[in-house]
């Protein structure tokens, strides 16, 4: 099936050199880093991880949506998703491959990586979370792989395909969890040690991910002859909705905890994120960009005119997606580290070798939605001839 | 302080005794104490621990300087001069308000204000980082609760900078080594992508050593022992002094203790001891 991701038109190459042209770019740069260490980023003794350790972040939640359309069809019935179902476990395919990538750029010494598996450690979350990526990866691969193969025949998925595809529900709930653990256990850093933090990643992810999934539907709908069906996107645009009030009701709860209660270490992370300290404010603007792209989001969501309207629901999708990215894919870790646990506030901001290498994974997993799209789109005979 | 001494070398021969029985390499024995998150301090076997007299240090200013020189020239620890963003330090100095941060002191005594304190890994008898850690590159020795670091095992991930909560541990972003004024042979140097730390000189300890900050005091500024011997200098300096520590309050059990009353005043009738403490009252 493979092949059919190699044979395409000129306007599907002239894309892939373009995604290849950055990988390229981020390759070379990654060799760098390689060399000479990553010292090359932004990062320092005080701030060690940023933008890298935040793009997994942020992608594991897109990784972990997939459940959104998977659910309401094999444990509601809900048949409008059936055309869906399939881009959203390519889509979870490809984040999580993009989730392992941005873990081993991250890393120090990355010759080494095996030696997580050498010496298998159950007390570390960081070896939770590579078993539950690692299994999310596996379960999509091959459930995507099975339910496509068999349409291909035309015939129905095979029996035994039903409890993995039902394991992979709780396994997509887990994904992000075990990622909150990552960070909400530490007593180290008051701005993540909070129990909601789970609960906030799974509902930024499950605002995050369907709108990324209406837009690339509605994408491939204008590229292609396929049609996911007004009905799938007007759900999934009822699930962003709901979801995306859920997260702005999480932040707000938080707030109130670190506020309310007056506790300076809590309060502080905040201060940084929304005001800055000590002059350091590179995330301020960046913040109330996020407040107001999720005020707008929220504006056109709950208002039902302009959800059904596609138009401005393309808008209230990239206002959700951009909000959520700002919020974890760069706030949310930055912010843990501001002001350290001695009480500095250390400047963090990308340096240009880092953000390229950090668009370079963006661009492989661009390159594998488009290519998996593109094989299910061919299988259903639903590419333009042109 | 010969005294002292002869107890000290007793102590590290029972260390060397106990670092042989368990392999340094191999962190598995560790794992119990360190899944478990109990906030008991070990009572059994050899704690290893630190005592550094404020008060001494502060009538002691060129001491600091010492100390640092002596651990980081021993470890081949590099020093990126005015490069904070690359910066590796085992032992350094704060501000004592900013070493206890969390404590905000306000109205302190002046020869408190504003001093350098030492700061080191507390080799916490609950130590968060080996908890984080994905491969064991660093855990807590069982025979004396040193918290030790597998520089060749380490895959550079950070977790374990993410863990503490006392910046203890720094971060190789780039080659060490050519930035190591005269490296010391029998020493390893690191490489660019591990993580390193106080290990409280196991080095030294297991060749009957003090650790190398404390070998440099002039009059027991640092003082080093076993937490857990009730007869040790440690033990006896804690239950005749006031002495605090880092971030108590997180459960990690730091074993580094600062003492910060002065003894005269302990000496004094209680209205002076307060007389003393409202003078040095105006720090904002």
């Amino acid at each position: 099936m493979l092949e059919k991701a190699l044979a395409g038109n000129r306007t599907y190459w002239t894309w892939i050199t373009f995604l290849l042209v950055i990988i390229g770019a981020g390759a070379a740069c990654w060799y760098w880093q390689f060399r000479t260490g990553l010292t090359i980023t932004g990062l320092s003794r005080d701030v060690v991880w940023g933008l890298y350790i935040a793009q997994f972040t942020f992608l594991v939640g897109v990784a972990a949506s997939a459940v959104m359309v998977v659910l309401p069809y094999y444990l509601h019935d809900f048949k409008a998703f059936g055309k869906m179902t399939i881009l959203g476990e390519f889509l979870a395919i490809a984040a999580v491959i993009m989730c392992m990538l941005f873990i081993f750029v991250d890393m120090g010494s990355p010759i080494r990586i095996f030696n997580v598996f050498l010496h298998p450690t159950f007390h570390s979350m960081m070896f939770w979370d590579t078993v539950a990526l690692g299994g999310y990866l596996v379960l999509n691969i091959l459930i995507s792989r099975v339910s496509l193969s068999s349409e291909r025949r035309g015939e129905p998925p095979p029996k035994w395909i039903r409890p993995i595809i039902i394991l992979s529900i709780p396994w997509a709930v887990s994904i992000h969890t075990v990622t909150a653990f990552l960070y909400a256990g530490l007593a180290a850093r008051p701005f993540w040690m909070t129990a909601i933090l789970a609960p906030r990643f799974l509902a930024s992810a499950f605002a995050a991910g369907p709108a990324l999934l209406i837009l690339l539907a509605l994408f491939v709908r204008k590229m292609t002859k396929f049609d996911p069906g007004k009905e799938a996107i007007q759900k999934l645009a009822v699930i962003v909705t709901y979801a995306m009030i859920l997260n702005v009701f999480f932040v707000a709860m938080e707030l109130f905890t670190a506020l309310y209660s007056n506790i300076p270490e809590h309060i502080h992370h905040f201060q940084f994120l929304f005001m800055g300290l000590e002059g350091s404010n590179t995330l301020a603007p960046w913040m109330w960009l996020s407040v107001v792209l999720a005020a707008v989001a929220l504006v056109i969501l709950i208002n039902p005119s302009t959800r059904r309207s596609e138009t401005t629901l393309v808008v209230g999708c990239i206002a959700v997606f951009g909000s959520l990215w700002i919020d974890k894919g760069l706030g949310m870790v930055i912010a843990g580290f501001v002001p350290s646990p001695l009480g500095k506030v250390t400047h963090y901001a990308p340096t240009v070798p880092e953000i390229t290498i950090a668009l370079a994974i963006w661009a492989i997993g661009i390159l594998i939605v488009t290519g998996l799209y593109k094989i299910a789109l061919e299988v259903r005979g639903q590419m333009k001839t042109q | 302080m010969d005294g002292n001494r002869r107890d000290f070398l007793k102590l590290a021969g029972l260390t060397a005794v106990g670092a042989a029985g368990v392999s340094s390499i191999k962190p598995t024995d560790a794992q119990a104490s360190t899944t478990d998150s109990h906030a008991e301090p070990s009572a059994e076997g050899v704690r290893l621990g630190m005592v550094i007299d404020l008060r001494k240090f502060s009538k002691n200013d060129p001491l600091i300087e010492r100390c640092v020189e002596a651990c980081h020239s021993e470890h081949n620890v590099p020093d990126f001069k005015d490069d904070p963003k690359n910066e590796v330090k085992w032992i350094w100095p704060e501000y004592f308000e900013t070493a206890f941060h969390s404590q905000e002191f306000h109205f302190i005594r002046e020869d408190l204000k504003g001093k350098p304190t030492l700061l080191l890994c507390n080799h916490c008898d609950n130590p968060p980082c080996t908890r984080v850690c994905p491969t064991q590159a660093t855990w807590k020795r069982d025979a004396d609760g040193i918290v030790m670091m597998d520089w060749h095992r380490c895959i550079g991930c950070r977790y374990c900078i993410v863990a503490c909560p006392y910046g203890s541990r720094s971060f190789n972003w780039k080659d060490p080594r050519p930035a190591i004024d005269e490296i010391t042979a029998d020493y390893p140097t690191r490489m660019r992508g591990v993580v390193e730390k106080c290990t409280f000189c196991e080095e030294r300890l297991a060749r009957g050593l003090e650790p190398a900050c404390v070998e440099v005091c002039d009059n027991d500024e640092i003082v080093f022992g076993d937490l857990n011997d009730p007869g040790s200098k440690v033990r006896q300096l804690l239950a005749e002094r006031m002495a605090i520590r880092r971030k108590a309050g997180l459960g990690t059990q730091p074993e580094v203790y600062y003492i910060i009353d002065d003894p005269r005043t302990l000496q004094e009738t209680a209205p002076a001891a307060v007389v003393e403490v409202t003078e040095g009252g105006d720090h904002a």
